[in-house]
């Protein structure tokens, strides 16, 4: 070897070229995150700014935040929204860790029964919890007795219905905890004989406990920020998101709002931030070696909890049942007869068929332009190479609006789109804005989803493509899409049912003509038109059960023809 | 080096760092037309890195690469010349074995029936001539990888870099695959880069074996070479089995060992100077106990236990057999078959033992 040694510092540093895929993917890459930036972060700061202002925007630092602090209405409702949420993580977690181990851990009968109806509140708007419950325990409620007096409207009511809703969210991040665990870990417990209380405190509950975490927060965060029960059965009891609300579509006082939008944004941060630390401790735990639990038949537990999932059931089918019931009653509670009055929307105030033609609307443009955006933004994000500060940028923006609530999202749209200068002002009040704001609350969920499917993909995929000469997207096309295609359709339908029953980033951006489905069961609610507001957050339902039954089938359709290569 | 030819890839004064971290170190290497090397080394030393450089997947930070004449240390893997096999296949699922193998000519803007009879032949090649139509998943690892040696083979490139081929495979696949894989890459002459940890592999396959430790090049050699003089400690070591036993040179051509004198080479050693003496099991002799003309090294020594290997049976030889106060010498001998059939060499049996002079290596202390 002939080579002569160099001192370090005469060495020169290898600058790589960039061959022209580099430069394609990043361009795309920043281009979406262009995007990003204008669909979450500018819009966050601009309504950060809004809360240190004055009426004519002129800085006035915290006397906004002073304000609120010393009114006490406002300052209460952020106690109540605290309160609430913290009795709903309570019962929801517990709900869904007993829900969540029988379904994992035992060989209670019909599990399929129970696992179909613990998603049927996904399909649903949150807003039909509250009316169900106005049904059931409201002034003209059915067995209203049963709360001995107290008032479904308030605290009592949005507990009840806030957990609803929530329910198959925690649920879900629960199964997965308990079901990542090493059967082997069971067999070492038993034959060391630990007995069976011992077990589920030293192996069963460390297992998942960050699960719990996770699921603890994602559960707070959502009741927290939820605007959608407490508008509805909240009665005189304020909580934050419908004091933003009333401050803006109420009183016109948009500083308020940008301020008590700050104050939601906080927790929704906090929890965001833990379950990041999570969510990394969690994946640390998972070993491909492990051994899947079978659990062992044993009728004591077998059955109670059974019971307990029939009691569970019962509740989440009741909530669902008396919003239909109440959708076909012709006049609640005088005129019992089953008729289709109430579904006759055009008659009433609120938007109408056309509402519930524009959700559709708003529903596919989201799942389809979402899901291509999201699913390119995290393969060139995940794929590309080199680049590194502008990928971690990238995956920072992606998962942002995670952490911010769809209230304050929507309040920071009208704050950014409705500025006079702004030259994207064009978009305020079209269906655009709306499908934007939709895909921007629901990115972080979807961008992870495909980031998970893109990691389990061969690195080397990308390595041999660029050997053949092969432009990176038409391994894209031909290879990683086809391959990930299972994913795709996952995004697309969360993205679809998402923007069939959102309500609290769109209710400050509709205008007369793009009025929503979700809006409509608000409006007409407010109106004191309840039944149609129920029957309208049916239509919502059938048309979510109807798309995920049709998920079904082409997954299952999808699976029968790759059969070939998936090889299982 | 005199040696007359260009080399077909010259590597200079290769450096890559991650972060704090030298994962290379001011690397020179060369590698001439239709030559096997094997980078062998254990995991860490930098071997991958190394290949990832000349691929140009990770781009070495500073240092000089050419290939063919070209200078290539910035390029993109896109505009280098090469094929690569990967341990983990890489074929894409969704292709069949046909399109897989096709993916680079399409590439080429090659027509229809040009790229078909490539594939057709390409198959014949590697010995899958009726398997075009499935899918990856419907076949072995081991035909899987020659899916995938094909598919890097198809657009007939200057330079085959293999990462690691074998290592996913059952062993006696491997076997196979291997004298596979050499005996191609002697046919096609492309000029070819294995990674490995593993010794053998490199030992059979390689025209000339480069031991990587640590990010940087131990030797570089044919494996005669590098099997039978190991320029260093760690080569003697990670290379076969290898003995050693802290020595003192006391004389030109003598090193004690615990109270014993052996006779070696000690070039390069000054008297006084502390040693590694090194010795393979398989060239420790037995002899018989009787025999009289007991020639230069020979010691008695009583076997403590014994391993079967198969064909042969590795020894461990009693603690003192070089007397004094070396306590830690637990030599390993290997004795065929025949030799313990015949000699009846069991447990605790005494026997004489030979340590050929001319097989005894020396190595620095290293502290």
């Amino acid at each position: 070897m002939t080579g002569v040694t160099l001192s370090a510092n005469e060495r020169v540093l290898v600058k790589p070229k960039l061959s022209r895929d580099d430069w394609q993917m990043r361009s795309v890459m920043i281009g979406i995150g262009v995007l990003l930036l204008i669909g979450i972060i500018l819009p966050l700061y601009t309504m950060l700014s809004k809360s240190f202002e004055n009426k004519d925007g002129d800085f006035i630092g915290l006397a906004n935040f002073n304000e609120y602090f010393s009114t006490p209405a406002l300052f209460y409702s952020g106690v109540n929204s605290l309160t609430i949420s913290i009795i709903a993580t309570v019962i929801v977690l517990s709900t869904a860790f007993l829900y969540a181990y029988a379904l994992t851990r035992t060989c209670m009968p019909f599990k399929w029964f129970f696992k179909l109806v613990a998603i049927i509140p996904l399909l649903t708007p949150s807003l039909l919890g509250g009316i169900s419950l106005i049904y059931w325990f409201g002034n003209q409620g059915v067995i209203k007795d049963l709360l001995l007096g107290n008032t479904v409207y308030g605290p009592i009511g949005i507990t009840i219905g806030s957990s609803y809703w929530v329910f198959p969210h925690a649920l879900m991040i629960v199964i997965t905890a308990l079901s990542i665990t090493d059967a082997r870990l069971y067999e070492a417990a038993e034959a060391l004989r630990t007995s069976k209380v011992k077990i589920f405190f030293t192996v069963t509950l460390p297992g998942c406990k960050y699960g719990l975490i996770s699921a603890a927060f994602v559960i707070f965060t959502l009741v927290f920020t939820d605007f959608g029960v407490p508008k509805v059965i909240g009665g005189n009891y304020n909580m934050l998101a419908t004091d933003i609300y009333k401050q803006v579509i109420g009183q016109q006082n948009f500083q308020m709002g940008a301020v008590v939008s700050v104050i939601l944004l906080f927790p929704a941060v906090i929890a965001f931030t833990v379950d990041r630390i999570v969510q990394r401790k969690q994946v640390a735990l998972l070993s491909s070696r492990a051994v899947p639990y079978q659990p062992k038949p044993s009728n004591g537990r077998d059955y109670t909890m059974f019971v307990f999932c029939l009691v569970v059931a019962i509740f989440i089918i009741a909530m669902l049942g008396m919003a239909q019931y109440a959708a076909l009653v012709k006049f609640w509670p005088y005129n019992l007869t089953l008729a289709l009055d109430n579904y006759n929307f055009d008659v009433m105030d609120g938007g109408g068929w056309e509402a519930f033609w524009n959700s559709i609307d708003l529903a596919v443009y989201t799942a389809l332009f979402g899901t291509i955006i999201v699913f390119i933004g995290a393969y060139l994000m995940e794929k590309g190479r080199g680049f590194k500060t502008g990928r971690t940028a990238f995956h920072m923006v992606a998962i942002t609006p995670l952490a911010v609530p769809g209230m304050v999202l929507g309040l920071a749209y009208i704050f950014f789109f409705n500025h006079p200068a702004n030259p994207l002002n064009f978009l305020y009040g079209t269906m655009t804005i709306l499908v934007i704001v939709t895909v921007v609350h629901f990115y972080t969920v979807s961008h992870l989803t495909a980031v998970t499917a893109l990691k389990q993909m061969d690195n080397e995929f990308e390595s041999v493509s660029a050997s053949l000469k092969a432009p990176f997207y038409k391994t894209f096309t031909r290879v990683t899409v086809p391959v990930c295609l299972p994913a795709v359709f996952d995004i697309s339908i969360y993205l679809f049912l998402n923007a069939m029953t959102t309500v609290s980033a769109v209710i400050f951006l509709y205008s007369s003509d793009t009025t929503l489905a979700s809006v409509a069961v608000l409006n007409m609610d407010d109106a004191g038109d309840t039944a149609p507001a129920a029957a309208m957050a049916m239509m919502i339902a059938y048309t979510c059960a109807a798309v995920r039954i049709g998920h079904v089938l082409l997954t299952r359709g999808i699976s029968k023809t790759t059969q070939a290569w998936r090889g299982h | 080096m005199t040696s007359a030819k260009t080399p077909y890839l010259t590597i200079q004064n290769l450096t890559k760092k991650f972060g704090d971290f030298t994962a290379l170190d001011d690397i020179s290497l060369d590698v001439y037309e239709n030559e096997f090397v094997c980078f062998l080394g254990p995991s860490g030393c930098g071997k991958t890195t190394l290949l990832r450089a000349i691929a140009g997947l990770d781009i070495q930070t500073y240092g000089t690469v050419i290939q063919d004449e070209i200078d290539i240390s910035a390029l993109p893997s896109s505009e280098r010349d090469f094929g690569i096999v990967f341990q983990s296949y890489a074929l894409f699922p969704n292709l069949t074995v046909h399109k897989n193998i096709a993916y680079g000519l399409e590439n080429r803007k090659m027509p229809k029936s040009e790229i078909l009879t490539r594939v057709k032949e390409l198959l014949e090649l590697v010995g899958l001539p009726d398997q075009g139509d499935k899918y990856p998943a419907q076949l072995s690892g081991g035909q899987q990888q020659r899916v995938a040696l094909a598919r890097a083979m198809a657009t007939s490139p200057g330079l085959l870099l293999l990462d690691e081929p074998l290592s996913a495979l059952d062993a006696r696949v491997r076997v196979h695959l291997r004298s596979e894989i050499k005996d191609l890459q002697r046919r096609l002459g492309v000029t070819t880069i294995m990674v490995t940890h593993d010794q053998e592999e490199a030992l059979t396959m390689a025209d000339r074996i480069v031991v990587m430790n640590q990010g940087i090049i131990d030797q570089v050699g044919t494996p005669e070479e590098i099997y039978r003089s190991p320029r260093t400690d760690f080569v003697a070591d990670f290379i076969g089995t290898m003995n050693f036993m802290p020595g003192c040179v006391v004389k030109k051509g003598h090193v004690l060992v615990g109270a014993t004198t052996l006779a070696c080479d000690t070039n390069g050693f000054d008297k006084g100077d502390l040693v590694n003496v090194a010795i393979r099991p398989e060239d420790i002799n037995a002899q018989d106990i009787s025999d009289k003309d007991s020639a230069d090294n020979t010691l008695a020594a009583t076997i403590d236990s014994m391993e079967f290997l198969g064909s042969f049976y590795r020894a461990t030889l009693a603690k003192g057999l070089f007397g004094g106060d070396l306590n830690s010498d637990h030599l390993l001998a290997d004795f065929s078959i025949n030799l313990v059939r015949r000699k009846n060499v069991l447990p605790n049996s005494n026997l004489k033992v030979a340590f050929p002079k001319d097989l005894i290596r020396l190595y620095p202390v290293t502290s």
